[in-house]
């Protein structure tokens, strides 16, 4: 039952096959029997019961909505009315959210079962889930590997088959550099399709939510619960949900694909260009049709981000203060003290590099040069990838220079870890949407190949990334242990 | 040396929206601590802004009455400081792309009209309450105001003196109930004012180094603060000191301002525009639909009751301060069909005495115009002198009886009857033989001496213009 697709689930559910009761108690068991991978922070076992009742009784009443009785887990960023949500970090471990995350409600709404809240680099800050508070995630294909970052918990977990499909957040490649790891299937959406109402902020003109799966189709389900207008969230885009399945098979004769030269550059392992490429030649045998081209204001999207991003971040952070919620140090001597031992002691290393390093890029004398001139670079970057649109349909490439590195191999170097996501960053920087799909492997490791889409073309990206998994098998592997 | 002083306030509206200006919460005032504040108002975690439209309509409305630039195009900002009362550890204001540019205001002093610049005008929201009773010690924080619409307008440093600073203050004050975008209520903090002042020796052309009072929330409260401060930048000028950029308090309990920190231990702000909010974009629409809701304002209003009225510029002043003074005295004339001058008089005389010695606006007046236009008619029409209507109106005052009501049940009817009237001026001449005669040998004074027993004989109920005709007769 856990190796079926969720499209799969659904049909094993209206059919009475099995009951969302069963299906849920096989995905609790296998969480439980799988606790080495830590995947998930809080299960949430009691409630997913309860809701699969809920579900199963839905179901016989033929009063089912889009998921009802399919078991998801989500990112601990998303707030979960009455369910602990960390963020990966101490400074929330205490915190029982008040109420749900959009995109929480809209699972709820169409029936979901929530599994459980899964593990996460800090506050999102981290490219290997190894900044999280609940400690390391391991790779389902390699123990001693990391499973990438920040969505480590919901790549691994949808991996190793501890749960069908889960949510994730990208705002640097959170999303596809995990999805590549894993060698699953994730989705960054266009910025302001999926709500960011519940979301904690990380950087809030980056962050965007979407699915982790195990393929394109799943993926497309499960965006098409998640995305849509939300009058709660100012930056959501008000237009019109299209269907994300409607497409799927849409013929790829004519496709015109771009690979950025800068993407296959000096820092890209040659085993996994190998896998990217062969890849793309799998695309002309579908008919489409190949070219290069160049981007050189891509090599600035790293510097841009880090500028940016921590801006951002230290004001986001900023109410973390021990006042109204969250850890508070004790017995605090006074105001000064609250708040620099509760923050002292509550945040990781990683996150108080970032605020620190965003605090100094927007104080008075340093604005100007840090933080309106990314702002300036990141306009270029946009107006770079539009020039390319006007050329071809897709950009494809790898998602990160390498397969997943060991755990504690870079964690002593941050800049080492911030270049591993040197082709997911621009896009977020250009709000663009971008999948990472399963293309091979380097060894044991999966290679990702990333797929970079102009705003709003989920639906083409999704029937692109579906039509390569109709021909390659690459998606469908299952990592040794978790069969 | 002689000194010139520097004044420019920077003051706080707080917009009459129901909900809040980036939360659906209400802004109501009075509620138990923390009951009106949402996970948006308590900076819960993942939560997000909405602007709130009724806000950027009513700072807009502002911008047209000061003739102001609306910025087709304003942005939101975070101003970043930690303090346990501020939920995010930002607040949300505008700082480079404020939605109101320059504009003025025309304030009136000793009859001179003098123009004031505003530099700007800004929404942000409002910080929550620290209290720092009742706790033994620790410190309480009250969100409920977190999040309330906040219309902050700055004022050009072109104020000379804490009197021309009040006269632009109240100006604004009335403006904005005008617009009815701000209730004004100064005691609740709906309105309350932060001042810029320095001093300078008279002819020098910059401006001498300044200090902020922060948090003033009267109008007195300003001018003593302007005045204690001047005198104290100008001691410290003379005596050889140098005055210090810094933020000071006003302790009203003591008439004095106090430091509260200096240049150096101010904050950086790190202001940057909120990426959770779009850039608020005015279209002429908007404008032009706004536009056509501006009531007549004070300034319309005053030239209006000049020409209309009669008025002096002063009267024509005093009745526009507050609209609802304004729609009072119009609707007294309207009610009453008496002459204007006669209710001008009754409104800034009687009533606005009344209802300053018991603290009373004049919407909450226990007299409302149909009322007193009851009691003028009865002056217009002689059945009461003046001097007995103001007995009539403290009656008035004291319940809910109409004039003719106390007129008649009092007997304060004039007495016109000149065979009356006569009776008793025969009797006070023959009861005061020595004063006659005094009066017929030349001490015209005492005149008033017979038409003051006259009035005793008659409890002021002789009609007086008839009384002063018969006794000139009599004592010929």
């Amino acid at each position: 039952m856990h190796n079926k697709s969720i499209a799969e689930l659904r049909r094993g559910l209206h059919s009475g096959e099995y009951s969302s009761q069963e299906l849920t108690r096989v995905f609790l068991d296998r969480m439980q029997r799988h606790q080495a991978l830590n995947c998930y922070i809080t299960v949430t076992e009691e409630q997913a019961l309860e809701a699969a009742a809920r579900a199963d009784a839905q179901l016989a009443g033929g009063k089912a909505g889009a998921l009802t009785g399919i078991p998801i887990a989500q990112k601990d960023i998303f707030c979960s009315k009455g369910v602990k949500t960390s963020c990966g970090s101490k400074m929330l471990d205490n915190f029982i959210s008040p109420y749900d995350a959009t995109v929480v409600e809209k699972f709820h709404d169409a029936g979901a079962v929530l599994l459980g809240k899964l593990n996460m680099d800090e506050f999102a800050m981290g490219s290997s889930n190894e900044t999280s508070h609940y400690g390391p995630v391991r790779n389902p294909w390699d123990a001693d590997a990391v499973p990438g970052g920040s969505s480590g918990g919901s790549a691994a977990a949808v991996a190793a088959r501890l749960a069908p499909g889960a949510t994730g957040t990208d705002t640097g490649g959170s999303i596809r550099q995990p999805a590549a790891f894993c060698g699953i299937t994730g989705m960054k959406p266009t910025y302001g399709r999926v709500s960011r109402y519940g979301m904690i902020a990380f950087a809030s003109s980056l962050d965007q939510g979407g699915p982790m799966a195990r393929s394109a189709e799943d993926a497309a389900l499960l965006l098409q619960v998640m995305a849509g207008f939300d009058a709660k969230d100012s930056t959501s885009v008000d237009r019109p949900l299209p269907d994300y399945t409607a497409g799927l098979n849409e013929d790829l004769r004519g496709l015109k694909i771009g690979l950025p030269r800068e993407f296959f550059g000096a820092g890209l392992n040659s085993e996994v260009a190998a896998r990217i490429e062969a890849a793309v030649d799998e695309y002309r045998k579908l008919g489409a049709e190949v070219r290069e081209l160049s981007m050189p204001s891509l090599q600035l999207s790293v510097p841009v981000y880090y500028v940016i991003a921590p801006a951002e971040c230290s004001a986001n952070l900023s109410r973390y203060d021990g006042v109204r919620y969250g850890y508070r140090c004790a017995e605090p001597a006074d105001l000064t003290d609250l708040y620099t031992r509760s923050r002292g002691e509550a945040f990781g290393s990683e996150v108080k590099r970032r605020i620190l390093i965003g605090t100094y890029a927007l104080s008075a004398g340093y604005y100007d040069a840090y933080y309106l001139k990314a702002q300036k670079v990141r306009r270029l970057i946009s107006e770079e990838f539009q020039r390319a649109f006007a050329e071809v349909d897709v950009l494809m490439g790898p998602v990160t220079p390498t397969t997943a590195f060991g755990i504690g191999e870079k964690t002593a170097d941050p800049i080492e870890m911030y270049l591993s996501d040197i082709y997911t960053i621009a896009v977020n920087l250009a709000g663009l949407p971008a999948m990472s799909i399963p293309a091979g492997f380097v060894g044991d490791k999966p290679v990702g190949l990333q797929i970079i889409g102009d705003y709003f073309t989920e639906a083409k990206l999704l029937n692109i990334a579906h039509r390569y998994q109709q021909v390659t098998d690459w998606h469908g592997r299952i990592p040794q242990g978790f069969e | 040396m002689q000194w010139e002083t520097v004044i420019g306030l920077e003051i706080h509206a707080q917009l009459a929206t129901r909900s809040k200006i980036f939360s659906g919460a209400s802004t109501a005032y009075g509620a138990a601590p923390n009951t009106q504040a949402c996970a948006i108002d308590l900076g819960m975690p993942g939560v997000l802004p909405v602007l709130n439209e009724q806000a950027v309509r009513m700072a807009v409305k502002f911008g047209m009455a000061i003739e102001a630039e609306i910025a087709p195009y304003s942005v939101f900002a975070r101003k970043n400081y930690f303090y346990p009362d501020l939920p995010k550890g930002y607040q949300i204001s505008q700082f480079e792309l404020p939605i109101v540019g320059n504009g003025h205001l025309e304030i009136l002093l000793d009859g001179e009209i003098m123009r004031i610049g505003v530099t700007r005008a800004h929404l942000e929201e409002d910080a929550g309450k620290s209290l720092h009773e009742d706790f033994h010690g620790l410190t309480g924080v009250d969100l409920n105001r977190a999040g309330t619409p906040l219309l902050e307008i700055v004022s050009e440093p072109d104020m000379r003196s804490a009197k021309q600073a009040v006269a632009y203050m109240k100006k604004l004050h009335a403006l904005v109930r005008y617009l009815e975008i701000c209730d004004g209520n100064m005691q609740e903090g709906s309105f309350r004012c932060d001042a810029n002042v320095s001093v300078r020796p008279v002819g020098q052309q910059e401006f001498g180094t300044r200090t902020e009072i922060k948090n003033l929330n009267s109008f007195r409260f300003v001018e003593k603060a302007i005045n204690y401060e001047v005198e104290r930048q100008i001691d410290v000028l003379e005596s050889g000191g140098v005055v210090v950029q810094e933020t000071r308090l006003y302790d009203s309990a003591r008439d004095e301002t106090r430091s509260m920190r200096s240049k150096e231990e101010s904050n950086d702000y790190r202001y940057f525009p909120d990426p959770d909010l779009l850039p608020v974009v005015i279209e002429d629409a908007l404008k032009e639909e706004v536009k056509a809701e501006l009531p007549e304002l004070p300034d319309a209003k005053r030239e209006r009751f000049k020409s209309q009225y009669g008025h002096d510029q002063e009267t024509a002043s005093v009745l526009t301060a507050t609209r609802e003074m304004a729609d009072y005295f119009e609707v007294l004339v309207q009610k009453s069909g008496c002459d204007a001058r006669l209710c001008s008089n009754w409104v800034m005389g009687e009533l606005a005495g009344a209802l300053n010695k018991n603290s009373l606006e004049i919407s909450a007046s226990p007299i409302d115009c149909e009322r007193l236009a009851g009691l003028l008619q009865r002056i217009a029409d002689n059945t009461i002198s003046g001097k007995i209507a103001k007995q009539v109106f403290e009656e008035m005052w004291q319940g809910s009886a109409t004039a003719d009501a106390i007129i008649e049940a009092k007997g304060l009817r004039q007495i016109t009857d000149s065979g009356a009237i006569e009776k008793i001026i025969d009797q006070v001449i023959a009861d005061n033989p020595g004063q006659v005669e005094q009066y017929l040998g030349g001490k015209d004074k005492l005149f008033g001496f017979f038409v003051g027993q006259v009035m005793k004989a008659t409890q002021g109920k002789a009609n007086p213009a008839e009384v002063n005709k018969m006794l000139k007769e009599k004592l010929r």
